[in-house]
């Protein structure tokens, strides 16, 4: 039975204590992916390819075995096939085989015994490459005509007949579309684009891996998972999982971009045929931009239909995405959460996944999501408008609630969307009187959030603390939240549990901290192994007073005689139970290992105010409020941190960041200084409410946060610059070239 | 990579004279030190400046202008008030460089030299009318900074030459500067067009100005014409419309990256207007 059942308020949950990492962190203590080294330490360089598609002739390291130092190269030579799918993508991205496939792709790697003369050594190899024709851009990629990425990549969804770099589509809805178009009074139609962003984490990959002849390796990863990383590298370099042990670093940010792997198995291959020295690569910002993440690009079209009162009557999408040159831009998820919002009679989804030369997408923050809700919450801001309806009150008249069949199939069970809305209406920046030039733009957002494999270990020490074993690398403070949920259940204080991230040689399987899951499905393992670590005390308490052990209840950190007629007992504390541990059965702990059920999915409404100077098309943010519905703020300081990042990450995909391709086919802007993601001054403070319609699924009630915010931003950003300038942008991002652009075709008229 | 340390410009100019591989000046190493760990640039001689005495002032010229070390940090700039108080604009264009960490040590001549048309303090030099001063292996001559860049990436100095200082001339009285730059950001950005305005004031009138444009052409454009179309007004809304049509004339870009060609010219308006305002107001009296 979920906690708040019994009881609406807690004695730690729900408080904002210090960070258990923040001594760490402020102090520069904290060990990142780059602060690990090992005796014997080599260093790596990767060669990457300059060309967006090249066939690949030759590759001559004779140069760079011959430096001083150097003491191995890699190339696809050096791993074994393995069959189609899974580890082949991520091989094949790894390092490339017989073309490379974009602009950074890895063709070879050297270790030395330094980082100079490895960088010097990469140099020195040499690429005989035959350039072949490229496509980056989606559209372009979707022709009959485009270069082909690869033959046969297309899986069974695809039609004959379909263009060549489709290699899935996606198809489903439900409702008859075209009578609920018949029916509408306002039917409209819209085609929107949006660029590749990549992640922007501030810590760049990293690891140190080392493999033995005997196929034993270790490896220290920054990383949002390392079951993956020993799942991923084992698979593309033909090793035992189990063999290979794994430890995740502190991390400087992920967003999803850290949960595969990209260049790890490089470090292991290396280590393998340099006898086993352990092996360092850590990557440099242009490689990170280059070659990791990025999200999808997208052309979307989408179709919605209305009552004259502004009820929906019909929907239909048609999104195409390109993740790179491997299957898996995230078309799926951005289709599905496309009209999770609302309450739809019917509704019609279809996707196509595309390859195009670009790096293999990888997982950011609420995958697909952000894209679609700048095309739908684009589309319906225009038509409410259109119809003299507030932006708040056309989504509350239509809003998804408790009950309703989502749009992408499944029933809602308690859901926050609606509370999200009152709660923007009541906020104080909702009456703040708008000036020239400004403009005020609202927007919904959704993500399912996630459970996943997860294992968690929790052990009592002998003086009555906890840890708690995680394998869910802390990324947004799962670790502070974790403990207050351990904390709280245990009936100890916060300060007497100390979470940890724990290698794989530690614990079961668990998946990355992804999918919002991590507060969720691992602070929900932990509860249960507290419980079960409770029932253990709870019958050497029994056993000690000779009572049956159902007669014993935990309460405020100690057991009890459950009632009256249990007997009558002084209450035996956890430090008391723990003293006694050795003599009463030996340790005690609790464990958890599954799947855990309960998902509650999470909503989320923002407005923001934004002025544009109408003779630069710059636009300023001037106030922002974020309202989501966190089931239940753990620890609401990261609560409020997640729906800031989330904001702030939106913003730069609606006004500024781009991968910005030449007509070569090479990225023109792998640096920070023209991969445009905001800087501090150009934001205001970010306004939170945290909602609080609790997940019946989980124990205090938790959702999920970190993904939903970068959801809404977008459509945010686009519907309050066209409420400033009159003008509709269809194009992310709304650059000041390009609102400058618009604004004076529309002066022109 | 030979490493250099010298103890007078003299010397510093006849090492790169004898230097035959590729040769970098280092100052404050914002540009070659980035240039260096990007692979982008590896020098076969690095020849440091910042043993040489006296490139780390800023000293008053016999005629009230200034001469600035070759070392002369953005920081230190910002930091002299009296030089704040003549130059707000030649100091707001260094100061706009970089973050923080990088106005430690990032110089005006490092700027310059850097050869960038989107180099932030270069429009503000231009305009103000300043020099510098070349050490080679034959001696010494003194250059308008107009004349020093030669395209982007490029200048006209020629082997074995180095900027061993920089002069700004006497303020005067009822003059003012100002410089202005269009980013998307607020900060940590490279300029996608950048306007210096310095004027003199006979009254209300502007007697004297000097219009430099930066990022909109291969190097920064001193402009005659925007000087023209203000020089005997008062700055009156007429001749802001022909000082930013003069400004939107002269450019020359390209598109890229940063912004496209028709954003440039328009932008290169707009912004002139603008600084043109702020170097008035402060050539009466307006605080910087």
């Amino acid at each position: 039975m979920p906690k708040d059942e019994i009881k609406q308020t807690f004695r730690l949950v729900g408080t904002r204590p210090d960070r258990p990492d923040g001594l760490d962190k402020v102090t520069g203590r904290a060990r990142y992916g780059a602060d690990f080294s090992a005796p014997g330490m080599l260093w790596a360089s990767v060669v990457r390819s300059p060309h967006a598609h090249a066939r690949i002739k030759k590759i001559d390291a004779s140069k760079a075995l011959a430096l001083e130092g150097v003491k191995a190269v890699v190339t696809r030579a050096d791993f074994p096939e393995v069959p189609a799918g899974e580890y082949w993508d991520l091989q094949e991205n790894t390092i490339a085989g017989e073309r490379a496939l974009y602009d950074g792709h890895a063709v070879a790697a050297v270790a030395a015994t330094s980082q100079l003369i490895a960088h010097d050594a990469a140099r020195l190899i040499e690429v005989e490459y035959e350039i072949l024709p490229h496509v980056t851009d989606v559209d372009e990629a979707f022709k009959m005509d485009a270069p082909v990425i690869r033959e046969g990549a297309a899986d069974y969804s695809v039609p004959e007949g379909s263009p060549p770099n489709v290699v899935k589509v996606l198809d489903f809805g439900r409702g008859d579309v075209e009578a609920g178009f018949a029916s509408a009074d306002l039917v409209k139609e819209g085609h929107y684009t949006t660029e590749a962003t990549h992640q922007g984490y501030i810590e760049p990959h990293a690891c140190v891996g080392q493999l033995g002849s005997d196929g034993k390796g270790e490896m220290w990863v920054c990383t949002q998972g390392h079951w993956y990383i020993r799942r991923m590298c084992a698979g593309v370099l033909g090793i035992e999982a189990a063999n290979l042990r794994v430890t995740a670093s502190e991390i400087g940010g992920g967003f999803g971009g850290k949960t595969t792997i990209f260049m790890e198995p490089l470090s292991l291959a290396l280590s393998r045929k340099s006898g086993g020295r352990p092996v360092k690569l850590v990557m440099s910002r242009a490689e990170v931009l280059r070659a990791t993440g990025p999200t999808a690009s997208a052309s979307m079209d989408v179709k919605i239909g209305m009552t004259k009162d502004g009820k929906l009557t019909a929907a239909t999408a048609v999104f195409r995405m390109q993740g790179g040159a491997f299957t898996g831009s995230p078309v799926d998820a951005a289709l599905n959460c496309a009209f999770a919002c609302y309450e739809l009679p019917a509704v019609h989804h279809l996707g196509y996944d595309i390859l195009a030369n670009r790096p293999k997408a990888a997982a950011y923050r609420a995958p697909g999501a952000p894209m679609a809700a700048f095309a739908v919450e684009n589309l319906l801001d225009e038509m409410w408008g259109e119809l003299g309806l507030d932006p708040l009150d056309a989504r509350m008249m239509n809003a998804a609630k408790e009950g309703t069949k989502s749009s992408y199939g499944p029933t809602f069970k308690r859901i926050g969307f609606e509370e999200t809305l009152e709660a923007a209406k009541a906020h104080k920046n909702l009456s703040v009187k708008l000036g020239p030039n400004q403009g005020r733009g609202v927007a919904a957002g959704f993500w399912f959030n996630y459970n996943g494999d997860t294992s968690v270990s929790l052990a009592v020490a002998e003086d009555g603390t906890a840890q708690v074993s995680v394998g869910t690398p802390d990324i947004g403070g799962s670790r502070a939240s974790i403990a207050l949920m351990v904390a709280e259940t245990l009936g100890i204080e916060y300060e007497d549990v100390r979470v940890s991230v724990v290698e794989t040689g530690a614990l079961g399987v668990n998946e990355p901290t992804h999918g919002s899951r991590a507060t969720f499905a691992t602070g929900k393992a932990a509860v249960e192994a507290a419980e079960s670590a409770i029932k253990d005390m709870c019958r050497r308490a029994a056993k000690k007073w000779g009572i049956d052990e159902d007669a014993v209840e935990w309460v405020d950190g100690a057991a009890r005689p459950a009632g009256p007629n249990a007997g009558k007992f002084p209450p035996l504390s956890i430090v008391e139970i723990a003293a006694k541990m050795s003599s009463t059965g030996g340790p005690i702990a609790g464990h958890y290992e599954g799947n855990p059920p309960g998902v509650g999915e999470s909503f989320g409404t923002h407005v923001v105010d934004v002025e544009v100077d109408p003779e630069t098309g710059r636009t300023e943010i001037l106030r922002y409020l974020v309202v989501q519905d966190a089931g239940r703020a753990i620890h609401p300081s990261y609560v409020e941190g997640q729906y800031q990042g989330g904001a702030v990450q939106g913003i730069g995909w609606a006004l500024n960041e781009e991968y910005v391709y030449g007509a070569d086919g090479r990225l023109q802007n792998p640096v920070f200084l023209d991969y445009r993601i905001p800087v501090a001054s150009d934001l205001p403070m970010i306004d939170t409410v945290i909602v609080e319609v609790p997940n019946p699924g989980h124990p205090y009630g938790v959702r999920g946060v970190g993904e939903t915010g970068i959801t809404p931003p977008l459509p945010a950003v686009a519907n309050a610059i066209a409420a400033a300038t009159g003008i509709r942008m269809h194009s992310l991002p709304i650059s000041p070239s390009k609102l400058l652009a618009a604004m004076n075709a529309k002066r022109k008229g | 990579m030979r490493y250099h340390t010298p103890a007078t410009f003299a010397d510093a100019a006849t090492i790169a004279a004898s230097a035959q591989g590729v040769t970098r000046f280092l100052a404050g190493g914002t540009d070659v030190l980035v240039q260096l760990r990007a692979g982008s640039v590896l020098p076969d001689d690095l020849i440091d400046l910042k043993h040489i005495p006296e490139v780390h002032s800023i000293t008053r010229t016999a005629d009230g202008g200034w001469r600035i070390g070759v070392a002369v940090s953005g920081a230190s700039l910002g930091a002299n008030k009296d030089l704040v108080a003549d130059w707000p604009g030649v100091v707001e264009g260094m100061e706009l460089v970089g973050s923080t960490q990088v106005q430690g040590r990032a110089t005006l001549t490092g700027n310059l030299c850097n050869g960038s048309p989107a180099a932030d303090s270069v429009p503000g030099l231009i305009a103000a009318g300043a020099t510098v001063t070349v050490t080679g292996p034959s001696g010494t001559r003194d250059v308008a900074v107009q004349d020093i860049p030669k395209g982007p990436g490029k200048t006209n100095l020629k082997a074995g030459e180095v900027i061993s200082a920089l002069t700004l001339p006497a303020r005067g009285k009822n003059a003012g500067d100002a410089y202005l730059r269009f980013i998307p950001r607020t900060e940590m950005d490279i300029a996608v067009v950048g306007v210096a305005v310095s004027l003199r004031l006979d009254g209300d009138k502007v007697a004297e100005a000097r219009v430099a444009l930066g990022a909109v052409a291969p190097t920064v454009l001193l402009s005659d014409a925007c000087a023209k179309a203000i020089v005997g007004t008062t700055l009156d809304a007429k001749a802001l419309d022909a000082l930013g049509a003069a400004a939107s004339g002269e450019c020359n870009p390209i598109s890229d990256k940063r912004g496209t060609k028709e954003f440039r010219i328009e932008v290169a308006g707009v912004l002139a207007r603008r600084a043109a305002k702020i170097a008035y107001d402060r050539a009466k009296g307006a605080k910087a």
